[in-house]
């Protein structure tokens, strides 16, 4: 074990990736010799050279229609978009190419070694352009998984996942937590499964949902319910798409309340979706209406942005509504 | 000749390829290092009002940008970009312009935006996000903006104003108007889809759009060799069928004539128009970023000795239009002046709670207004949480 922050687990995982399997590439904008804006890919390039990880062209449609031509000749890359916020020029190759590269072509031909990377999400003063969470836009697209940890562990299981997964991955990661969560993280190869929510938490009274950076918002909301004597039953959805209904499911059968938090705004986030299936799965034992804790209805804001994120007061406010309906 | 396929069809009966070198592109130098004119250059036509002009703006952004560095430094801003070594690119071409014309900037334009005429306290609230911002305190420092002034408001993702300024220029052309719209953006901007499209749709459509380049060697980290192979930008607009001017970057009488030919053509033909200004990004591209990891000071100090500000100075010192001393004590005025204005800009409130969902729409929608209902109930709960506005919910 050693200690790392997310970016480290991230440049780690990627290294062992590279170093397993000589097809993983990793390329975007300033990714080569500079490391990324971020540095996720640090010493990558001095380790494997500029033709396994490479800078780009600043352009997003071309670094995923690349990417998909790459994974369609059976590479593994993994392209790097600098912000999610700039990940729509990428919209059409993502959504109309990558997504449905196999089954459009009757499982001809596919992309599935390909992963796109991503910072996202807000708390960075960053404005409108570097903090948004585009999860939503991309769950809505069946062919894609997508994927966000919470912390160095989960990032660095889940991306080794991603790129050993045969099916695209949108792998999004909380840029609010790059140096900000540290955790120990396992030198050797491991992977986390896609697709499966985490029980970070066991309680009784209520399920709080939540993924990526929230979660450590969600915590502190729970640890002030916890004061109020709620006990919150805590879960990490950490694959938005596929998502384990049966995880969340098993868990708001047993408290018969769920609050769910997301840094996008309300109105189509992937809140919706869950609340509407737990409502079918759980609709018996559900005991209060399932509470969406959200970011509003608006372009993340850049001088009131404390007023407009889902914080932990709003996510304690929602758990007491949920327990005291 | 042409045909259905709207090229030329010159017939050779043994293969050949056809190279970019086939293109040599000139590039347009009046003003020397040291002040002086290029022998046979084109005498300049700028008037002493407009240079000087043209000067203090220079002066102003180089000011403006040590100072909010600074105070990024200090924390007191959350982000800043400076236009270090550029300023003749912007400031010579906005005073080609007429004031009318559309200014479509890409980010790093401060000069352009000063020479129209954008006020000290203004950029001072736009970069303090306070309430006084015309932006209403939405976007980072540095993403200016003003209708008044015909600047269009800055937004982050890159080359998303190319296509835009066609329209711009093409609607400017419909509705009968004399004027065009300068669109800028950077070598690696001109990476991004957004740019072909705007070429190509500005040249089918004879918009008369000036497309501006600076080519200032990187994108971010990213060096120009490995952003394209070709020869930098001019040439991509040739193949757009459009003409194109390449201009040192530094000479602001070269980049104020190229511009002032370049509008005159645009509107006499209604046509687009490409410059490219070849020059030196010689600050780091924003303050998050530290250009050491990926260039070396040796390099920055070979530019740094053709300063756009220093030549211009000299070749008016020999006009007779300038005098040293009283320059100097303008710019310690001028330095004053600044910090004056951000002592009082950082303690202007920031914007009220009401603009959270104002003009997401034209009227906010009733599931928004719904949404600020909650939250200033919850934080007329939590008031100390949310210190910005808890005092002023009402």
């Amino acid at each position: 074990m050693a200690k790392m922050n997310m970016l480290q687990a991230i440049n780690n995982a990627l290294d062992l990736a590279m170093a397993k399997d000589d097809t993983v590439v990793c390329f975007g904008e300033d990714v080569g010799h500079f490391g990324g804006v971020f540095r996720a890919t640090s010493k990558l390039q001095e380790k494997y050279g500029k033709a396994r990880c490479f800078n780009t062209p600043l352009t997003e449609q071309g670094i995923a229609g690349f990417a998909n031509g790459m994974a369609a000749q059976g590479m593994k890359p993994v392209a790097e978009i600098q912000f999610a916020d700039y990940i729509f020029p990428a919209f059409d190759q993502i959504v109309n190419e990558t997504a449905k590269f196999r089954y459009r072509s009757g499982n001809e031909f596919n992309v599935g070694g390909l992963v796109f990377r991503s910072p996202y999400g807000g708390g960075i003063a960053g404005g409108h352009y570097h903090s948004q969470s585009p999860e939503a836009y991309f769950a809505h697209t069946p062919g894609l998984k997508v994927v966000i940890p919470r912390d160095p562990y989960q990032a660095k299981g889940l991306l080794l996942a991603s790129i050993a997964s045969q099916d695209p991955v949108i792998f999004f990661e909380p840029k609010k937590l790059y140096r900000a969560s540290t955790g120990e993280v396992p030198e050797e190869y491991y992977e986390i499964e896609l697709g499966k929510a985490e029980v970070v938490r066991e309680g009784k009274d209520v399920t709080v949902l939540a993924w990526g950076a929230q979660m450590e918002i969600v915590d502190k909301a729970v640890a002030m319910a916890q004061e109020q004597g709620v006990s919150c039953e805590v879960i990490d959805l950490r694959s938005i798409l596929p998502w384990d209904a049966d995880t969340v499911a098993a868990s708001v059968m047993k408290t018969g309340r769920l609050v769910i938090n997301h840094e996008a705004p309300l109105t189509g986030g992937f809140a919706g979706e869950i609340a509407a299936t737990m409502q079918k799965m759980c609709f018996l034992q559900l005991e209060s209406p399932i509470e969406r804790v959200c970011g509003m209805d608006t372009p993340y804001p850049l001088a009131l942005e404390k007023e407009y994120v889902a914080d932990h007061l709003k996510t304690y406010e929602a758990i007491m509504r949920s327990v005291n309906f | 000749m042409t045909n259905p396929n709207n090229a030329t069809i010159t017939t050779v009966h043994t293969a050949a390829f056809t190279a970019g070198d086939a293109l040599k592109i000139p590039t347009l130098r009046i003003l020397k290092d040291d002040g002086n004119l290029y022998d046979g250059a084109d005498k300049p036509t700028v008037d002493k009002a407009t240079a000087l002009k043209m000067y203090d703006t220079m002066v102003f952004t180089r000011v403006l940008d040590e100072r909010m560095l600074a105070a990024q430094r200090q924390g007191r801003i959350s982000f800043y970009m400076q236009c270090l070594g550029e300023e003749a690119t912007t400031v010579g071409s906005a005073a080609a312009l007429d004031e009318q014309d559309m200014i479509m900037a890409q980010y790093r334009e401060q000069g352009a935006l000063r020479y129209r005429g954008f006020s000290l306290e203004q950029f001072m609230n736009q970069l303090f996000s306070n309430e006084k911002d015309l932006g209403k305190g939405r976007q980072m420092p540095v993403h200016y903006g003003s209708k008044d002034i015909h600047y269009m408001t800055i937004s982050s993702p890159l080359g998303t104003q190319i296509p835009q300024a066609s329209g711009y220029a093409y609607a400017q052309k419909l509705r009968g108007l004399n004027n065009t719209t300068i669109c800028y953006f950077g070598e690696g901007a001109a990476s991004e889809g957004d740019f072909h499209a705007g070429l190509n749709m500005a040249a089918v459509h004879k918009a008369p759009v000036l497309f501006f380049c600076r080519n200032n060697g990187y994108a971010i980290s990213t060096p120009a060799n490995e952003q394209f192979v070709g020869d930098g930008i001019a040439c991509r607009a040739v193949g757009y069928g459009m003409k194109a001017l390449r201009v040192d970057g530094a000479d602001i009488l070269a980049v104020y004539q190229a511009t002032k030919m370049a509008r005159d053509y645009a509107l006499a033909h209604n046509e687009p128009v490409l410059i490219e200004a070849m020059a030196y990004r010689l600050g780091a591209h924003s303050s998050s970023d530290d250009p050491s990891g990926y260039r070396s000071k040796e390099e920055e100090e070979m530019w740094r000795k053709t300063d756009p500000i220093s030549r211009f100075r000299l070749w008016l010192v020999k006009q007779g239009w300038l005098d040293e001393d009283a320059d100097k004590a303008k710019i310690e005025k001028l330095r004053t002046e600044i910090l004056d204005a951000l002592k009082v800009a950082e303690k202007v409130a920031k914007p009220g709670i009401e603009h959270l969902i104002s003009d997401v729409y034209q009227q906010p929608i009733p599931a928004l207004q719904q949404q600020l209902d909650e939250l200033k109930q919850h934080i007329r709960k939590y008031p100390d949480a949310y210190p910005v506005t808890s005092g002023r919910l009402d």
